[in-house]
């Protein structure tokens, strides 16, 4: 019995230790970061830009690459979710459960969300820039270099086939928590599969579709790798004017600055700081989705009474 | 409902069902409505759209694939093993073998005119002439010298070297690969046993509301993006591993390693945690029945059960860390040396891909050996991938059945 005792302890002890390895770390990363990057918060901070040094922490400012990075993330959702969610209704409305082609797509999902970022990068290097981009200035512009180069919009693009698995996953569960006695009464009322689904499913499951579209920013914001060769720029004068256009990154910034600073100890304090505005930005979109979600939520409970 | 009942009618199905349909005329009258083609085209439509996933896979293989393909084929050579012509010999040649010997095209050749043509014939001359290293006549972009040890001139033995930039480029892969290695093994060793173990306290032993600390903190961790990681590693976690160790690189195989292993934390916690919550309470119920402690249910019950779940947790947390950039990127080093030892510096394939992609001139023989790395690259994970969804797939199936 003591025996048995004694190894009770260890192996709850030590799987408990583990846990608790994972969160203490978690917590001194987070930690590191907020306490280190709040000294360098300040309005000049957020909304200066980079014109008078980039390295310098007393000038350098982080307003580009935010407004580079709200501006690739709005893109990528508005390429990203009418995709997402109409694959996600061909899946629970009308694709039969076990066919082939159902398989086919979820296993194509699934591998979709396992592809390395890098070679998301290549991917949008050669089908969007050199592809599309270029087919498009040979039919429309002469062969003059308007597209066939990285930009905004091929980086959007590469990032919303990133985050499409995720979109489709988090609208699907939505979908699937309609009761269905929802879709019953809609059929039985008269109104075709369609309508039932524009006018009763996919307004109830509103709240769904924008968490997976929150998981989508969230991802989109912080992937580096692919946007790379894509559109993200070293170092810019000006903001992107279009979509055509190159832009500064907050990610691919923290990459440049930890990496190509000619002093790390005089860089710290940016760097601290465009991190913290990094992962600032990801949770302050998180939190305006979830006020957004849980507003959606009130009205739906008050019109079903 | 009886037949003579009247059916309510939608606006637009204009006398579709009068009051006295029969049975058999509302049947026909449901499917008229059904057949309506505004309907089915839709219908068409979301299917379409619904195969983007399939068509973003082909697309990917097929774009990735399609810059590597000559050199997968063996078209690509940067050989200088012709001997130098005269501009007489050069003009007897056929256009095609002209074209290849002064390294254009056979349409770029057609626009040049005699002076021109016998001005590069000249220059190639001169250029073959100066040639005088043996090395220079190796066709380096061959698989033999991808892949295969090589003794250059100057080595002593046959080596494995990744010198892409230098005079004659040697693009030997095989440094890369045990990099990518070297660095998810030891992500590997970190995160598993945190991981699985984790997962085993907070699915078997842990209390509710230690379960609802944990499970958001690793989304946490599973939320912060890589390249914050990367910088992590690079800034706080090198200086404080140097410190400790003694090390004389301060970006090694190690910290790229442990840095690496927080990104690969969640999958492995989620995917175990996912399988080990699957195993049917019966299980457990019948050996707390039987007079089990706790941590023998978890242990010797359900953590068996559930082994095939923890395996392909293993599986895709292998393929998360080969495909991981901006980490390894930032926190192991970069240099490109076979060794064993996990305190040297290491050189991922992602990180070449990422590092060396914007410097190299597009299509030429670098260019389309990053991509042929890119291509296996997406060959393994998605072999792995395949593997672990087939796993996780097959012990549900197993576990709802039981």
């Amino acid at each position: 019995m003591k025996i048995r005792d004694w190894r009770s302890v260890a192996f709850t002890g030590a799987t408990g230790l583990a846990t608790f390895c994972i969160v203490a770390m978690v917590v001194v990363i987070l930690g590191n970061i907020v306490w280190d990057g709040a000294a360098q918060m300040s309005l000049r901070f957020i909304f200066g830009g980079t014109s008078e040094g980039m390295f310098d922490a007393q000038k350098a400012g982080v307003f580009p690459m935010i407004f580079g990075t709200v501006a690739l993330v709005v893109l990528m959702t508005i390429g990203v979710v009418p995709v997402g969610v109409i694959t996600a209704v061909y899946l629970t409305e009308y694709a039969r459960h076990e066919s082939l082609i159902t398989r086919v797509i979820r296993g194509a999902i699934n591998n979709l969300a396992g592809v390395p970022s890098i070679v998301f990068g290549l991917f949008g290097l050669g089908f969007f820039v050199q592809f599309v981009g270029g087919g498009i200035d040979k039919v429309f512009f002469g062969g003059q270099l308007h597209y066939a180069k990285p930009a905004l919009i091929w980086a959007a693009a590469t990032m919303a086939v990133l985050t499409l698995p995720v979109v489709i996953v988090a609208t699907e569960e939505a979908l699937r928590a309609v009761p269905h006695g929802f879709r019953e009464g809609s059929l039985a009322l008269g109104a075709t599969k369609l309508e039932t689904i524009w006018k009763v499913v996919l307004p109830q499951a509103l709240p769904g579709i924008l968490t997976g579209a929150i998981l989508a920013v969230g991802r989109g914001a912080g992937e580096v790798a692919p946007i790379m060769f894509t559109g993200a720029a070293y170092y810019l004068a000006h903001l992107p004017k279009g979509p055509t256009d190159q832009f500064m990154h907050l990610g691919y910034h923290v990459f440049v600055l930890s990496t190509q600073s000619p002093d790390i100890e005089r860089t710290k304090p940016i760097l601290y700081g465009t991190v913290l505005v990094l992962l600032l930005l990801t949770f302050l979109l998180n939190l305006t989705a979830v006020l957004v979600r849980a507003g959606i939520r009130a009205k739906l409970r008050a019109a079903n009474g | 409902m009886t037949e003579k009942q009247p059916v309510e009618t939608r606006r637009g199905d204009a006398g579709v069902a009068p009051a006295s349909l029969s049975r058999t005329d509302l049947g026909a009258a449901i499917i008229r409505k059904r057949s309506r083609p505004g309907e089915w085209l839709a219908e068409r439509g979301i299917f379409a759209v619904s195969l983007s996933s399939i068509v973003m896979i082909f697309l990917i293989f097929a774009f990735v694939g399609r810059e590597a393909l000559p050199v997968i084929l063996g078209q690509t050579s940067n050989a200088r093993t012709q001997k130098p012509l005269t501009p007489d010999e050069a003009t007897k040649l056929p256009a095609d073998k002209l074209a290849k010997y002064i390294g254009v095209s056979v349409s770029e050749l057609k626009g040049y005119d005699a002076e021109t043509l016998k001005t590069l014939v000249e220059l190639k001359a001169e250029e073959l002439a100066q040639v005088s290293n043996t090395d220079s006549r190796i066709n380096t972009t061959s698989w033999q010298k991808m892949f295969q040890p090589h003794r250059w001139l100057g080595y002593d033995k046959p080596e494995y070297i990744w010198q892409p930039t230098s005079e004659i480029p040697k693009y030997n892969c095989i440094p890369l690969f045990i990099g990518s290695l070297k660095a998810t093994l030891v992500a590997l060793l970190f995160s598993v046993p945190l991981g699985v173990a984790a997962a085993i306290y907070v699915s078997q032993l842990a209390s509710p509301k230690v379960r609802e600390i944990v499970k958001p903190t690793i989304e946490l961790l599973s939320g912060i993006p890589s390249v914050v990681l990367g910088f992590f590693a690079l800034i706080v976690l090198a200086t404080i591993l140097q410190t400790i160790f003694h090390y004389s690189s301060r970006l090694n195989a190690l910290v790229g390693g442990i840095a690496l292993g927080l990104a690969v934390i969640p999958v492995i916690f989620t995917i175990a945690e996912d399988a080990l919550t699957s195993v049917p309470k019966s299980y457990s119920q019948a050996a707390l029945a039987l007079g089990a402690a706790p941590w023998q249910v978890a242990w010797q019950v359900v953590l068996p059960a559930a082994l095939p779940g923890v395996f392909a947790a293993c599986i895709l947390g292998f393929g998360r860390a080969m495909g991981e950039t901006m980490i390894v990127l930032m926190a192991s080093g970069n240099a490109s040396i076979v060794s064993a030892s996990i305190l040297d510096s290491c050189r991922t394939i992602t990180a070449t891909i990422a590092a060396e992609l914007a410097e190299v001139v597009f299509g030429g023989a670098h260019y389309r050996i990053l991509f042929l790395l890119g291509t296996l690259l997406f060959a393994v994970t998605f072999v792995t991938n395949l593997v672990g969804e087939m796993i996780v797939h097959r012990l549900k199936a197993r576990l709802e059945g039981a």
